[in-house]
């Protein structure tokens, strides 16, 4: 049989394929561990899976990639999740 | 189904272009944990083919293939047909298109892999308007809404691709939303266990499209399956069933909230409230989708 090779353009799967995309963020979400309930509404809801979830179904936040929509805070029942702004550095 | 039994692997990465609050990969990442690793992806022009970011990376743990607009589901076809004849039928295929590429430029493609009955399943992320190009309409675009290319509201009502889908009587259809993530989660895995073609089609509120804040985006769809603009059902071997709350507003066992509930927060129907109410078009607004329950009662609603 014939085989033919087909050139083309191909991209490989890499975790920040656009960057640390935390950097597009104006508002933070900062969890309250002590107030979670672990109902991983949160884990399921965030659109950029930044929000990891451990063995145990606690929860934590990654900030590299957080684009800080505030999905997470909207969903969360007990209110364990807050907003807060984001710090300017070197002003 | 618990959201604690849903599986922890992502093969959505992070760090992708996607905008924040996007209801797309929040879709994605639950189609992904339903489908596994085991999987090829069909993408044709739409939002997705942006949030596999920029060559030479993607953001996709699975392997996609991007095709032309109208040709997400004769890919699909081609893919499912190169796959069978080398014998490995452990692999999903699945198309992931927008509503632009499914009820306006793919509809043709789509239609002819249903008839064919194709073994694959086609998702539909149904977020209303040409959201990648720049919010334009599309024939999922409601009545009154604002977008670039209807800018006084768009005059025409949104056409029902479910029901079209629906006279192919293929083996499962199913309508969801990314609010309810156990039923979505749910139905994907049961068109997995069917063979045929599948269809599922995934209500997307779009926060840059449709003019809310980007932290709303699972209450909108709420709101949408609260205020019957949006239902959730299933269609099993054209046996019609509705799911939760479509359900009890399908029996009457809770009311219909008014339209302006869902409306009222979303930019692209201000014009409706402000300057000045226009009542005449959300009479209109409500009057279809009563039109549209009572016909769904009519149907589905065994006496």
């Amino acid at each position: 049989m014939k085989k033919y090779i087909v050139e083309t353009s191909l991209s490989y799967p890499k975790k920040g394929a656009m960057g640390k995309t935390g950097s597009w963020r104006v508002f933070k979400p900062v969890l309250d561990t002590k107030k979670c309930v672990k109902c991983l509404r949160c884990w399921i809801s965030c659109p950029e899976a930044s929000i990891h979830r451990e063995k145990d179904n606690s929860v934590s936040i990654d900030y590299d990639f957080c684009k800080g929509c505030g999905i997470c805070a909207n969903e969360c029942n007990v209110k364990a999740i807050v907003m807060e702004r984001e710090k300017t550095k070197g002003k | 189904m618990a959201l604690k039994d849903l599986p922890v692997d992502e093969c959505l990465l992070q760090g992708n272009a996607s905008c924040p609050g996007c209801p797309a990969t929040i879709g994605l990442r639950l189609v992904l944990k339903a489908l596994g690793k085991k999987t090829i992806m069909v993408v044709p022009a739409c939002c997705t083919a942006v949030i596999e970011s920029l060559y030479p990376y993607t953001s996709f743990d699975v392997p996609v293939m991007n095709i032309a607009f109208e040709a997400a589901a004769a890919g699909a076809s081609g893919v499912e047909a190169a796959l069978r004849q080398q014998g490995r039928t452990d692999i999903t295929v699945v198309a992931w298109a927008g509503d632009g590429g499914t009820y306006d430029i793919g509809l043709q493609a789509l239609s002819g892999a249903l008839e064919r009955g194709t073994n694959f399943i086609y998702i539909c992320y149904n977020n209303q308007i040409y959201s990648n190009t720049g919010i334009q309409r599309s024939g999922a675009t409601p009545f009154a809404a604002w977008t670039t290319t209807t800018v006084g509201g768009k005059t025409e009502f949104r056409k029902e691709l479910g029901e079209i889908i629906l006279a192919h009587h293929i083996p499962y259809a199913a309508q969801t939303c990314i609010s309810y993530p156990e039923d979505l989660y749910n139905k994907i895995k049961k068109a997995m266990s069917i063979k045929g073609s599948k269809y599922v089609e995934i209500l997307a509120p779009c926060p840059p499209g449709w003019r809310f804040s980007m932290d709303k985006t699972l209450e909108m769809g709420r709101l949408a399956v609260d205020t019957g603009a949006w239902s959730l059902w299933e269609c099993e071997n054209d046996v019609m069933t509705f799911n939760g709350k479509s359900k009890l507003l399908l029996e009457k066992k809770i009311e219909r909230k008014p339209i302006e509930e869902w409306i009222k927060y979303q930019g692209r129907f201000s014009h409706l409230f402000k300057p000045e109410l226009d009542e005449k078009r959300l009479q209109a607004i409500q009057e279809h989708i009563d039109h549209l329950w009572e016909r769904y009662r009519k149907c589905y609603v065994k006496i």
